[in-house]
């Protein structure tokens, strides 16, 4: 089992815990809460991740062959959600983040309540995390 | 504008100048649901031979209008928007515009006689439809036009700025909440902000309990920009809404600022 697909599934068992909605979107919350700041430098456009209707920004950041990824939002569910993408990708080889579609979200029954727009913009915070981990896997095979 | 979202009339013909060619506004903003002066405004830019085009998408579901009486230009609305089919709407012009106007597409109807020398195009507003019409949609927003017509404008203006006056009572109970738009002339519109919450939460959390509500800028960011706000959850209120879903929407604002805090 990969370190991707073993953390997805004890978010999974974490959320699992939780009898209704409104307990796991406040986990959600919560965790958005925990989730360490960005630099003042990357609140800009260039670090935006468009396709959300509030304001999301993604840090990228690498350690060795693992990817280091911070990121902030204006709306707490929001990050939230960007705090769980990240507690699974962070810390994680470059390579696999690039080649994993990350599709846990979906089992975390959290999902089905998002809007159309909101899980539009999850994608595109998705497929924001995979490029820059595809760019920095690529890298690396490079200067080894 | 003034803080409590009402165009700021005095300074309107003081923007206006040899160089204004068109009046655009919304007669009832989407926003704040400010009903706009338009009749002043109106009179301001005829006076100096501007003609005016009203956006009416939000005023015609609330109220009649009657474009000859306010001597209007150009004005348009949206079908859906008065509970009519999607995708059709009406664009009112004054014949002596819409005969300067060119055709703005070709298309079947829309001429009446071609040749190698030239091209003659149809009367309005034939001239302007070009193609096979949208003809299911017409008739439908005309079945919608007559629905209104038949509950009565009056009782649905009494019924909505009801719905209006106790929802703004009722949320402004909710410690935190601030109502953004407070003009005295309001359609059934109610746009608000709780505490320091993103109005994109708010709205997470009502779309859970199944109340609908619109967040965001609501297309107008220099209107967002100038209250200095991200957007704002706002309610829209018809004739067929309740007292008691009002009560509901206030419970629902109260566990999302529970939530959010």
């Amino acid at each position: 089992m990969s370190v991707l697909t073993e953390r997805a599934q004890n978010l999974i068992e974490e959320f699992e815990l939780f009898d209704d909605w409104m307990d796991r979107y406040q986990h959600v919350i919560d965790l958005g809460k925990e989730l360490a700041p960005i630099d003042e430098s990357f609140r800009s456009s260039d670090y935006r991740i468009h396709g959300c209707q509030s304001q999301v920004w993604l840090q990228p950041g690498q350690e060795g062959a693992n990817v280091q990824f911070r990121a902030d939002s204006d709306a707490q569910i929001t990050k939230g959600l960007i705090a769980i993408l990240l507690r699974v990708v962070n810390d994680a080889p470059a390579h696999e983040v690039a080649g994993t579609d990350l599709a846990f979200l979906d089992q975390l029954e959290l999902k089905e309540h998002l809007s159309p727009t909101r899980k539009n913009g999850l994608d595109a915070m998705i497929k924001q995390i995979r490029l820059y981990a595809g760019a920095m896997a690529a890298r690396s095979s490079q200067s080894s | 504008m003034t803080e409590d979202g009402e165009l700021d009339i005095e300074e309107f013909p003081i923007l206006l100048n040899a160089r204004t060619r068109l009046v655009a506004l919304v007669h009832v903003s989407n926003s704040l649901g400010t009903i706009n002066p338009v009749r002043r405004i109106i009179t301001d830019a005829h006076g100096l031979g501007v003609p005016v085009l009203l956006d009416g998408a939000q005023a015609t579901p609330h109220a009649p209008v009657n474009v000859q009486e306010l001597d209007v230009d150009f004005y348009c609305l949206s079908s859906h928007k008065m509970f009519g089919p999607t995708g059709v709407g009406v664009l009112y012009g004054k014949a002596e515009h819409l005969e300067a106007m060119p055709p703005w597409q070709g298309g079947g109807d829309m001429i009446e006689e071609v040749s190698f020398t030239g091209t003659t195009f149809n009367e309005i507003p034939h001239k302007f439809e070009a193609g096979t019409p949208n003809i299911a949609g017409v008739i439908g927003m005309a079945a919608a036009a007559d629905y209104l017509e038949t509950l009565g404008w009056s009782w649905i203006k009494k019924q909505e700025q009801d719905l209006l006056g106790y929802a703004t009572t009722q949320l402004s109970g909710i410690e935190g909440l601030r109502i953004i738009g407070t003009a005295p002339k309001k359609a059934a519109v109610l746009s608000f902000l709780v505490g320091a919450t993103h109005p994109y939460d708010v709205g997470s959390v009502l779309d859970r309990l199944g109340i609908a509500v619109r967040t965001g800028h609501h297309c107008t960011q220099p209107l967002m920009k100038q209250y200095g706000i991200p957007g704002t959850v706002r309610a829209s209120f018809a004739f067929y809404n309740t007292r008691p879903e009002i009560d509901r929407l206030a419970e629902g604002l109260r566990r999302a600022a529970q939530m959010l805090a």
